[in-house]
């Protein structure tokens, strides 16, 4: 019980300094559940508590970072045409993977914890850990060489207006690591969206281009010489078949047959493609889905009906076939671009979904319906699910109120009890005891 | 090739489409007419429930059975045996805030040294002068406890070693209007075990009820056999049901248990006059206000009574003898009792007299009731007028570290983050800690898996914390009551205080009506 007494000897003065307080009582409950006791009411309560729920989130979506570092790393040296084996130049892979990722996760949490710290202090509750997941999901949804200044914005926009304005964890009407990943679509339209953002450690994603290395890759180079094995090469360039095209703006341009002109099928859903970090890999991402289904904690109703909203329109579209998308025969869409991502950690999200069950299924059924129909149909960036679920989180309380209605009217309209006199003069109705004897 | 065999998939598709559509059509016209009242399944293919559900034993009548597929069985350790114990007990007491609704000074008919007998009045209500509240024993009243405000918390009795009743006299049945029936049941004392339902409050006297509803189980954790509380008493459990369905514009409902693991006690099985229903499923089944929702809801405006046997078969007994008969068993159980049995002693018992010996450790909670609805008391308390169960749990109050992660020792839960499916037998050592702290609503269809009605509990709570009134109504506060909503206290992931919501909820209706 050392480390209970020191840290029960530095909590600092809640009068005198609120934030050092509320900070320090975020990491205290973090490191040792509290001892409180029921008090009317129950008195066991459920060893379940939403850091719990929370953190099993996170963890489902693990596979997805380690297999996001990794491909930030295969997609950059797939540019200058090295180590094109999955387990050749692993460790160049890797590192270059962390010196893009770290500072996106640093600072996503930096920025974004900040503010959660500060209006938890300003407001006087505990931190609330609405964060540790849309903080995990942030990277993951961002292209890998998005400007950090742009991130920190995001996430500043997303948690300020889209959760504390509505009053923090549990009230936000719209997800907030989408509002982050949307806002960046809105506001710097030109500097992430295009073929060249996908890739990352050039200055400009162009043949001939030569690598842009900082004094990471630098550092990780003295070290890999000491080791003796191979170092990055500060003197690649971009070979000259280089596109940096994702599947999904190959098959707006061309439809299936340009697709697989670059890309395998097998390459697709194992992830090794262009895309946002976390989104490529389907299988790992199942993987977290499936964790979230046993578990519980992710609705099985938004997920099925999501599928079957997405291959409801992709069935029609085609049918119809008047574009080159619409031609990609339906099973494909969820090859490429990031609808299981959407489906296992966005859409599911208990705050911004429909409440109730029946709510559930019209919710995740219009999310894969309208997301394919976004991505099929919008010009300018071929992926549907982020406006599709914002889209969708709009309606959710409408669609529970009109659930609810039903279930109202439905008691409401019960008819009353056959005989039911009550109050007041009822005793004489049946006063008669011969009826009884 | 493929071509031919789409087309037969497509037809066969068509083809069941076209069954389940007009084999639905052939249910939901049943319904409307009124044919299948109880659910019956009058489908042309048996459900999946028929085919697959193991059958249940042959004393259960399958047309009156309602399966429940949602709530959650708390397993914890501590049951109590199914011996019945004479109680040691010397003191018992009647507690005026038992009975909601009371005001908090009643009118005392009694002072500290009198002598009483069981049955005698105590006090009563000035606002509800003819309702009288009596001793459940005879001897000596030695103290009248104040509480808060110069309220009465207490009327303390000691009991008699030879208990001797107040006789009254018994009126005649057979001609009596059902106002006399009345008068004389209030009279005698058995009134307030009447429970009147919305609002759970001491039935009215000018209030009909719709329909009476009884359970005669309890699926509660660690709840007492209420088959050994009816043992020796079926002729007045009988005579109760009587009395009672003479009480009610509609019917007297019997909850039975249909789980086939204990077959209920005959005093249940054969009563007559009554409808039974029988109920199979996990913990809430057993409530009395689950029961309801299933068979006949409470209608709007309408008002229904529910009763516990032990009280019915009071009631029955009065109108046999003359005499109030407040014998009650009362399970002592939980974790930290040595020998967990059922006592056999009267109502208002003292618990620290119940648990002579039989608590070893300190650092205890306390709780006359179960452990989901029941009440916090200190130990040298007395049992709480409704409650035929003590249980006794450890105090949670220790700092776990990453207790939320990684728990050391395993604790009952719904979420399937705990393995605790992996061990179906284990009996749980709960202690009270509200392992995490409070927060706001964000988890969802939650409420909805802990309790098998037709209500949307989380919106119901967000419509009581918003103070609206009308849509309270709407969705089904009338039918709620804390201890239906409280298994979904206890799996709530934001810790959130439901039961105390649902009361404030159930006084602004109260208010309001």
């Amino acid at each position: 019980m050392g480390l209970l007494s020191f840290l029960q000897k530095i909590e600092p003065d809640k009068k005198k300094s609120p934030f050092l307080h509320t900070l320090y009582d975020g990491f205290f409950t973090f490191a040792y559940a509290p001892k409180t006791v029921t008090k009317g009411g129950v008195h066991i309560k459920d060893g379940m508590d939403l850091k719990r729920t929370m953190v099993m989130v996170v963890l489902a979506m693990q596979l997805a970072y380690v297999f996001g570092t990794y491909n930030i790393g295969h997609q950059h040296f797939d540019a200058i045409g090295m180590y094109p084996g999955f387990l050749e130049g692993f460790h160049l892979k890797l590192s270059h993977g962390l010196i893009k990722l770290l500072p996106i996760f640093i600072w996503t949490h930096v920025v974004g914890l900040g503010i959660e710290f500060w209006f938890a202090a300003k407001k006087g509750h505990p931190i609330e850990e609405g964060f540790l997941v849309s903080g995990a999901l942030i990277p993951l949804i961002m292209p890998p060489d998005i400007p950090i200044w742009i991130l920190c914005v995001a996430v500043a926009f997303a948690v300020i207006l889209g959760k504390e304005a509505f009053g923090g964890t549990g009230m936000n009407i719209w997800n907030v690591a989408l509002l982050a990943r949307v806002f960046v679509f809105f506001a710097y339209p030109t500097s992430i969206s295009g073929d060249e953002v996908w890739v990352s450690g050039f200055e400009k994603v162009a043949p001939g281009m030569a690598v842009d290395y900082s004094w990471a890759h630098s550092m990780f180079n003295s070290l890999f010489d000491w080791i003796g094995i191979a170092t990055f090469n500060a003197n690649a360039a971009i070979h000259d078949a280089y596109s940096g095209a994702t599947p999904l703006a190959l098959a707006a341009k061309g439809g299936w047959t340009a697709v697989t002109e670059q890309f395998t099928v097998a390459q697709m859903w194992w992830g090794t493609i262009p895309g946002s970090i976390g989104e490529t890999s389907k299988p790992l991402i199942l993987i977290g889905a499936l964790v979230l289904l046993l578990t519980k904690i992710g609705s099985w109703r938004i997920m099925l009906s999501m599928f079957l909203g997405c291959v409801f329109m992709g069935i029609i579209f085609n049918a119809w076939g008047a574009t080159p998308f619409m031609t990609v025969p339906w099973i494909y869409h969820f090859y490429i671009g990031s609808f299981f991502f959407a489906m296992a950690f966005m859409a599911t999200d208990p705050v911004t979904a429909t409440s109730t069950n029946v709510g559930k299924w019209i919710y995740g059924f219009g999310i894969g319906a309208i997301g394919l129909l976004i991505r099929v149909f919008n010009p300018a960036y071929p992926e549907g699910w982020m406006l599709a679920i914002l889209f969708l989180n709009t309606f959710a309380p409408l669609i529970d109120y009109y659930v609810l209605d039903s279930n109202i009217k439905r008691r409401m309209a019960k008819p009353s009890a056959a005989g039911g006199i009550i109050r007041k003069d009822a005793n004489s109705q049946i006063e008669n005891p011969v009826s009884h004897a | 090739m493929l071509i031919s065999a789409l087309v037969v998939i497509g037809i066969i598709l068509i083809f069941i489409s076209v069954f389940s559509i007009s084999d639905n059509l052939i249910q939901i016209e049943a319904q409307k007419q009124g044919i299948d009242t109880q659910k019956n399944n009058l489908s042309l293919v048996p459900s999946l429930k028929d085919l697959f559900s193991k059958s249940s034993p042959s004393y259960v009548d399958k047309n009156n059975l309602h399966r429940l597929n949602k709530g959650m069985d708390i397993k914890l350790a501590g049951a109590a045996s199914d011996e019945v114990h004479h109680a040691p007990v010397a003191r018992y007491a009647v507690k005026p805030q038992d009975f909601r609704g009371i005001s908090p000074i009643p009118k005392m008919e009694v002072t500290e040294g009198d002598e009483v007998l069981a049955g005698q009045v105590l006090f009563y209500d000035k606002k509800n002068p003819n309702v009288k509240y009596v001793s459940p024993v005879s001897g000596e009243i030695v103290e009248i406890r104040r509480g808060q405000k110069r309220s009465i918390s207490h009327v303390i009795i000691l009991g008699d070693k030879e208990q001797k009743h107040k006789q009254n006299t018994p009126i005649a049945l057979s001609n009596a209007s059902r106002s006399e029936i009345v008068g004389f049941m209030q009279e005698s004392g058995v009134w307030p075990v009447i429970n009147q339902r919305p609002f759970d409050i001491i039935a009215e006297t000018e209030v009909i009820p719709d329909n009476i509803f009884i359970s005669t189980f309890d699926t509660a954790p660690l709840a007492p056999n209420l088959n050994l509380v009816i043992e020796g008493r079926g002729e007045e459990f009988q005579k109760g049901l009587e009395i009672l369905a003479r009480l009610t514009s509609g019917k007297v409902y019997l909850g039975l248990d249909g789980r086939g693991q204990e077959k209920p006690h005959t005093a249940y099985t054969s009563a007559t006059g009554v409808e039974k229903h029988w109920f199979k499923g996990k913990h809430p089944a057993g409530n009395v206000g689950v029961q309801i929702h299933h068979v006949n809801p409470i209608k709007n405006n309408g008002t229904v009574w529910t009763l516990k046997v032990e009280d019915v078969a009071m009631i029955g007994r009065l109108f046999l003898s003359g005499t109030y008969d407040a014998t009650k068993v009362v399970a002592i159980t939980g974790s930290e009792v040595t020998e967990p049995v059922h006592y056999k002693t009267y109502k208002g018992a003292s618990i620290s007299e119940l648990l002579k010996d039989k608590v070893t450790s300190d650092n205890n909670r306390y709780v006359s009731g179960n452990v989901l609805s029941g009440t916090q008391l200190p130990i040298d308390d007395f049992v709480s007028d409704a409650h035929n169960q003590i249980t006794v749990i450890k105090e949670g109050d220790d700092y776990e570290l990453f207790g939320w992660l990684l728990p050391i020792t395993p604790r009952p839960s719904a979420s399937r983050t705990f393995p605790n499916f992996l061990i179906p037998g284990h009996e749980f050592e709960a202690n009270t800690n509200t392992h995490g702290e409070e927060r706001a609503f964000v988890v969802t269809g939650q409420y909805e898996n802990m309790l098998p009605m037709d209500i949307y509990p989380q919106h119901l709570m967000k419509a009581i914390l918003t103070g609206d009134i009308e849509r309270m109504e709407g969705l089904g506060i009338n039918e709620m009551s804390e201890e239906d909503i409280a298994l979904c206290e206890f799996a709530c992931t934001s810790k959130q205080p439901l039961q105390e919501i649902l009361r404030d909820g159930l006084d602004m209706m109260r208010e309001q009506a």
